[in-house]
C-alpha cells in the first residue's frame, strides 16, 4: 500500500551528509594505504642496538624498543601491513566463497541442504581451532594463513546471504515471477542478486576485522607464522615475557594499532553500508 | 505455552543424531588427513628425544600406520575412534580421553559463568541501546561495543593482566601449573581467584556482539506497524518495550547466544593462553605447538561436539518456541 | 448543520512533510499532505476519499501523534475544541480515540490475538474485564474461542480484519480512525464492516474512515472529503456524492461519471507527486482558468459545501 518509495522521485540535492560519508570514506582508506604502503618499505631486519634496549616510549622512539633495542614502532607498522595483506585476502576469499554457496543454495531443495550441511560442518569447528588446523596442514606462512582464515570465515555471511535469499524467494514478488513461467536462474540474477549486491561488498568489509583479529590470534598463539615474522600476534606474544618486567609498551602501542586498523575498515564498512542503505541515515 | 509433540520430538533429535554422528566422522577424517599432510611425523613427534629399539619404532609405526596408505590410515583412524579410544596424550602420558575430561571440566565453568555474565549484562545493555536509541547511553554503549568488537581477545586479557596484575597487584602474574602436568591440589578460593580475570575478560567479548544484535533486533521491532499501533493505543513506551519489543527479541538473543558457542570455545582457547588457566584451552595449544596429535584430533572432536550441542538447541527455540514455525510442521 | 454543537474533530490547514535521505544520502523534502481541513462531529461519519499510497495514513497517524521523527507538521487539530498536542494525544489514544489499523503486519507476530484485543491492563481485574469483552465482540464476528489462542499469521485475511476491527472496539472509544478497513474482505465482511461501522453512529461514536473505495466511502459515510495529490478538493455530502450533477469539483464529478454500477476503486490516475505552484487538478481541469496554472485555490465554503476550485471564489463573491 505503502510501498512506493514516493521520497525516491526526486533528488534535491543539499549534499552534506553525502559529502561527509564520501569524505570519511576516502580519508579512512588513505590512513589505512599510507599504513601499508610505509610498511612494505620497512626492512624486515630492523637494526638492532643493544644499548637502546627496553626503553620506553620517547619522541626517538614513539612506541620504545624491544629487548634487542628495535624500534617498535617500525615493528609495528611492518607487522599491520602483513595484516592487511592478510586479512584483504581473507575476506575476498572468502565472500567468493559465501556468495556461491549461497546462490547454490538457492537453486533446489537438495544443494540447499548441502550448503547447510557445509556451513554446520564448518561452523561447528571452533574458528580458531579451524585456523589451527589448516595451518598447521600448510605449513608456515602467509598463504597459509591466508587460506585458513578465508575457510573460516565464509560461514556467517553464507548464512546472512542464504538466509536474505531464501527470504526474497518466498516474496510475493518471486512467486508471482514463478507464476508467470521466470527460470530459478532469471528470478537469481534479476531480483535476488541486484538485492543482496551490497549486502556482499559490505560483507566482505565487514568479515575483515574478524580476520585480522583471527591472524593476530593465531599468530599470538604460535601458528600460521614463523617467530621470527613481523606479525602483530607473535609481537604480543612475545610481549608477554617481558609484561611482569613492567614493560607496559611492548604489548600496549601493537595492540592499540590494531585496534585502531580494524576501527578504520569497520569505519569504512558502516559508511558504505549507509550509502547503499539510506534507511539508516534517517535516523 | 510450550507443546511438545513428542513422536516429532523423537524425529527431530534422531535426525540430528545421524546428523552428528556423520559430522563427526567427517570431521575427524578431515582432520586427520589435514595432520596427515602437514610435515608433522607423528612418530617423531611421539617419541620425541627417547630413544627406542626397532621393534617399538615398527609398533609406533604400526599404530600410527605410517606404512599405509592415506585411505586406509583414515579407516584406522576412524575404527579406533569407534572402539571409544581417542588413543594417547604425548604430552601428559596419559589417555587423550582422560586428558580431555578433566581439562574440559576445568575450562566449562570459566566458559559457562562467562556465558551467562555475557548473556545476561549483553541483553540488558542492547534493550537500553535499543529502546533509547540516538540517547548518550546508546552512543555509550554502541562505542563500547564498537572497540570491543575490533578488540582481539587475548589483547583485551594483555591489558587487565598489566593493569589488575602488574600494576594493581591484585592477582599474580603466573597462575598457571606448568604444563604437562594434571592440577588437582588447587583450593575452591584459589581457583575462583584465578577465574575472575579469564571469565571478565571472555565475558566482555561476549557482551558486545549480544548486544549489538539485540539492540539493532529491538529498533527493527520499533520501526514495526505493531509497535506504531501498540504506541496508537496508548500503551506506555516502557510497556511497548517489554510486551512487544522483548517478546520478539528475546528468542533471536536467545538462540545468537546458543550459536556463540563457537566463539566461546576460541576466547577460551586465547583467554587461556594469556593467563596460563589450565584448561582444554592450553591444551590444545600444546597439543598444536607439539604436535600432539591425538590429543590435537581429540579435542577438535570434543570441540565440535560442543559447538553442536549450542547450535542444537538453538535450533530446537527455534523449531519448538516460537509459534510461527512450531505450527508450521504440524501435519 | 449543527453548528452549535462543539465538533468532536476539527482539523484546521494540516500539512505533513518529510525530510528523507535517498539513494545515495541525499536530502530530500516531500510534501504529503497540504492544507488539510476536515471536521467530523459526534455520530458522524467523514471518508478521506484517496488513492492508495497517497498519504491519508498519515492524517490518521498525525492525529495520533504516532509520526516519524523526521516528519515536519504545521496546522491544527482540536478536538472537543482542545488543541490536541503531544500530551493530550497520548493521553486520548487507545482510549477515547482509537484506529482500526491497515493490516495483520500491525499485530505483533508473537502475542495471541485475543491478548492483542484485550491490551495494556493495568492490573488482573481490568484483563478480566476486558476479556470478557473482547470474547462478546470475538463472538460477535463469528470468532470463536479457538481464534483467541491463534497467533496473527494463523489468521485467514477476513479472520484479521475482524480481529483489527475488535482491538478498537474492546474500549470504549468516542472517535474510530479506520484506515482502509475493508481490502481483502469478501463482500458479505464488508457489508458487515460497514454496518458495524454504521453502529457505531448510531451509538454517537465519530468515525473517520480512511478509504480508497469510493463504494465503501458512499455506503459508509454521511459526508465524503475528496483528498487529490496532497490536497483536500471537495467536501460533500453523500447524498449529493451520488449524483454527478451536484458535486462541485471537476474531479469528483469526473470520478462519478467513471463510477460502474458496482464497485470502483480510486487506484489509478495520475495525480502529480510534486508540489506545483497551481491548482493539483490543473493539468486535467476541463474548466481551468488561466490562473489555475499559477495561483492555488483556497478551500472555501459555497453554499455549505467544502471546495478548492477558482471557479466557486468567484461565485461566492458575487453571491
Amino acid at each position: 500500500m505503502n510501498k512506493t518509495p514516493w521520497y525516491n522521485k526526486g533528488l534535491f540535492s543539499s549534499l552534506n551528509l553525502r559529502q561527509k560519508t564520501l569524505l570519511t570514506i576516502a580519508l579512512t582508506a588513505l590512513v589505512l594505504l599510507v599504513i601499508f604502503i610505509s610498511g612494505t618499505m620497512i626492512n624486515v631486519n630492523l637494526p638492532t642496538d643493544f644499548a637502546t634496549r627496553m626503553k620506553p616510549p620517547s619522541f626517538e622512539h614513539l612506541f620504545g624498543t624491544d629487548w634487542m633495542g628495535r624500534d617498535m614502532f617500525l615493528r609495528t607498522i611492518k607487522g599491520l601491513s602483513l595484516s592487511i595483506v592478510i586479512g584483504i585476502g581473507a575476506s575476498v576469499i572468502s565472500s567468493i566463497i559465501a556468495t556461491i554457496l549461497a546462490f547454490v543454495a538457492s537453486m533446489n531443495k537438495y544443494l540447499d541442504s548441502f550448503v547447510s550441511w557445509l556451513i554446520d560442518l564448518f561452523a561447528s569447528i571452533p574458528h580458531i581451532l579451524l585456523i589451527m588446523m589448516i595451518s598447521i596442514a600448510l605449513g608456515k606462512g602467509a598463504f597459509g594463513v591466508i587460506i585458513a582464515v578465508a575457510f573460516s570465515h565464509w560461514v556467517n555471511l553464507t548464512r546472512v546471504l542464504r538466509a536474505e535469499v531464501l527470504q526474497i524467494n518466498t516474496s510475493e514478488f518471486v512467486a508471482l515471477s514463478g507464476k508467470f513461467g521466470k527460470s530459478k536462474l532469471w528470478i537469481a540474477k534479476e531480483h535476488i542478486l541486484p538485492l543482496v549486491l551490497s549486502q556482499i561488498f559490505v560483507g566482505t568489509l565487514l568479515v575483515f576485522p574478524h580476520a585480522i583479529m583471527h591472524e593476530s590470534s593465531v599468530t599470538f598463539l604460535g601458528f600460521g607464522l614463523s617467530p621470527h615474522e613481523p606479525a602483530i600476534g607473535i609481537i604480543l606474544a612475545e610481549s608477554m615475557s617481558y609484561l611482569a618486567m613492567g614493560a607496559w609498551w611492548l604489548a600496549f602501542f601493537p595492540g592499540i594499532a590494531l585496534l585502531i586498523v580494524v576501527l578504520l575498515f569497520d569505519i569504512i564498512g558502516d559508511n558504505l553500508k549507509r550509502l547503499f542503505d539510506p534507511s539508516q541515515a534517517n535516523n | 505455552m510450550i507443546k511438545i509433540n513428542n513422536k516429532k520430538l523423537a524425529k527431530f533429535l534422531g535426525l540430528k543424531a545421524i546428523r552428528l554422528l556423520i559430522l563427526l566422522i567427517v570431521i575427524a577424517a578431515i582432520s586427520f588427513i589435514m595432520i596427515q599432510l602437514s610435515p608433522i611425523d607423528p612418530v617423531k613427534a611421539y617419541l620425541g628425544q627417547r630413544i627406542v629399539s626397532q621393534e617399538q619404532l615398527a609398533i609406533m609405526g604400526n599404530y600410527w600406520g605410517t606404512n599405509l596408505s592415506l585411505g586406509e590410515r583414515v579407516m584406522g583412524w576412524l575404527s579406533t575412534l569407534a572402539s571409544g579410544s581417542m588413543g594417547f596424550s604425548l604430552i601428559y602420558r596419559v589417555p587423550v580421553t582422560e586428558v580431555i575430561v578433566q581439562k574440559f571440566t576445568s575450562s566449562l565453568t570459566l566458559m559457562v559463568v562467562s556465558w551467562i555474565i555475557s548473556g545476561v549484562v549483553g541483553f540488558g545493555l542492547g534493550v537500553i541501546a535499543g529502546a533509547k536509541e540516538g540517547s548518550w547511553i546508546d552512543k555509550a554503549i554502541k562505542t563500547y561495543c564498537y572497540i570491543l568488537q575490533s578488540t582481539p581477545t587475548f589483547w583485551i586479557g594483555l591489558v587487565l593482566l598489566m593493569v589488575f596484575s602488574v600494576y594493581l597487584g591484585w592477582f599474580p602474574i603466573g597462575l598457571s601449573v606448568p604444563i604437562g602436568q594434571l592440577s588437582d591440589s588447587v583450593t575452591f578460593w584459589q581457583w575462583l581467584y584465578r577465574l575472575i580475570l579469564p571469565a571478565i575478560t571472555l565475558s566482555i567479548v561476549g557482551i558486545a556482539s549480544l548486544t549489538m544484535y539485540t539492540r539493532d533486533k529491538l529498533i527493527s521491532v520499533k520501526k514495526s506497524d505493531y509497535f506504531l499501533f501498540a504506541q496508537a493505543r496508548g500503551e506506555s513506551f516502557w510497556g511497548i518495550i517489554k510486551n512487544h519489543g522483548i517478546r520478539n527479541i528475546l528468542l533471536p538473543a536467545i538462540t545468537i547466544q546458543f550459536l556463540s558457542f563457537n566463539e566461546l570455545f576460541g576466547g577460551t582457547i586465547l583467554v587461556e593462553q594469556v593467563f596460563a588457566y589450565p584448561g582444554i584451552g592450553q591444551a590444545t595449544v600444546a597439543a598444536g605447538l607439539r604436535s600432539d596429535v591425538p590429543l590435537l584430533l581429540g579435542i577438535v572432536i570434543v570441540s565440535t561436539i560442543f559447538v553442536f550441542v549450542g547450535n542444537l538447541i538453538a535450533d530446537m527455540i527455534y523449531e519448538y518456541v516460537d509459534p510461527r514455525l512450531r505450527s508450521d510442521e504440524d501435519e | 448543520m449543527g453548528d452549535f454543537m462543539e465538533k468532536l474533530l476539527e482539523v484546521n490547514n494540516l500539512s505533513i512533510s518529510f525530510t528523507q535521505y535517498v539513494q545515495g544520502l541525499n536530502r530530500h523534502e516531500s510534501k504529503v499532505i497540504s492544507d488539510l481541513t476536515i471536521d467530523i462531529g459526534e455520530g458522524e461519519i467523514v471518508a478521506i476519499l484517496g488513492s492508495s499510497g497517497s498519504g491519508k495514513s498519515l492524517l490518521a497517524h498525525s492525529i495520533l501523534g504516532i509520526l516519524p521523527y523526521n516528519s515536519n507538521v504545521t496546522g491544527e487539530i482540536k478536538y472537543e475544541g482542545q488543541v490536541l498536542d503531544q500530551k493530550l494525544k497520548e493521553d486520548l489514544r487507545g482510549d477515547e480515540i482509537c484506529l482500526i489499523p491497515q493490516s495483520v503486519n500491525f499485530l505483533d507476530p508473537l502475542m495471541k490475538v485475543s491478548e492483542q484485543a484485550i491490551g495494556e491492563c493495568k492490573n488482573e481485574k481490568e484483563h478480566d474485564e476486558k476479556k470478557l469483552r473482547q470474547r462478546e465482540i470475538f463472538s460477535k464476528y463469528g470468532l470463536d474461542e479457538s481464534v483467541d489462542d491463534m497467533y496473527p499469521f494463523e489468521l485467514s485475511g477476513g479472520m484479521a480484519r475482524k480481529v483489527l476491527l475488535s482491538t478498537a472496539l474492546v474500549g470504549d472509544p468516542k472517535l474510530l480512525i479506520a484506515d482502509e478497513p475493508t481490502p481483502g474482505l469478501d463482500s458479505q465482511s464488508v457489508k458487515e464492516t460497514i454496518e458495524d461501522i454504521k453502529n457505531l453512529r448510531e451509538n454517537g461514536k465519530g468515525v473517520l474512515l480512511i478509504t480508497h473505495e469510493i463504494d465503501v466511502a458512499l455506503r459508509t459515510a454521511d459526508r465524503i472529503a475528496i483528498f487529490y495529490s496532497g490536497y483536500v478538493i471537495e467536501i460533500n455530502t453523500v447524498e449529493n456524492f451520488k449524483n454527478a450533477d451536484n458535486v462541485l469539483h471537476p474531479y469528483s464529478k469526473a470520478l462519478i461519471n467513471s463510477l460502474p454500477k458496482n464497485g470502483f476503486n480510486l487506484t489509478e490516475g495520475v495525480q502529480p507527486l510534486e508540489d506545483l505552484p497551481g491548482c493539483p487538478y490543473y493539468e486535467n481541469c476541463p474548466i481551468r482558468l488561466d490562473k489555475c496554472e499559477k495561483t492555488k485555490p483556497n478551500l472555501i465554503e459555497h453554499e455549505g459545501v467544502m471546495i478548492r476550485c477558482f471557479n466557486f471564489e468567484g461565485a461566492n463573491n458575487g453571491a
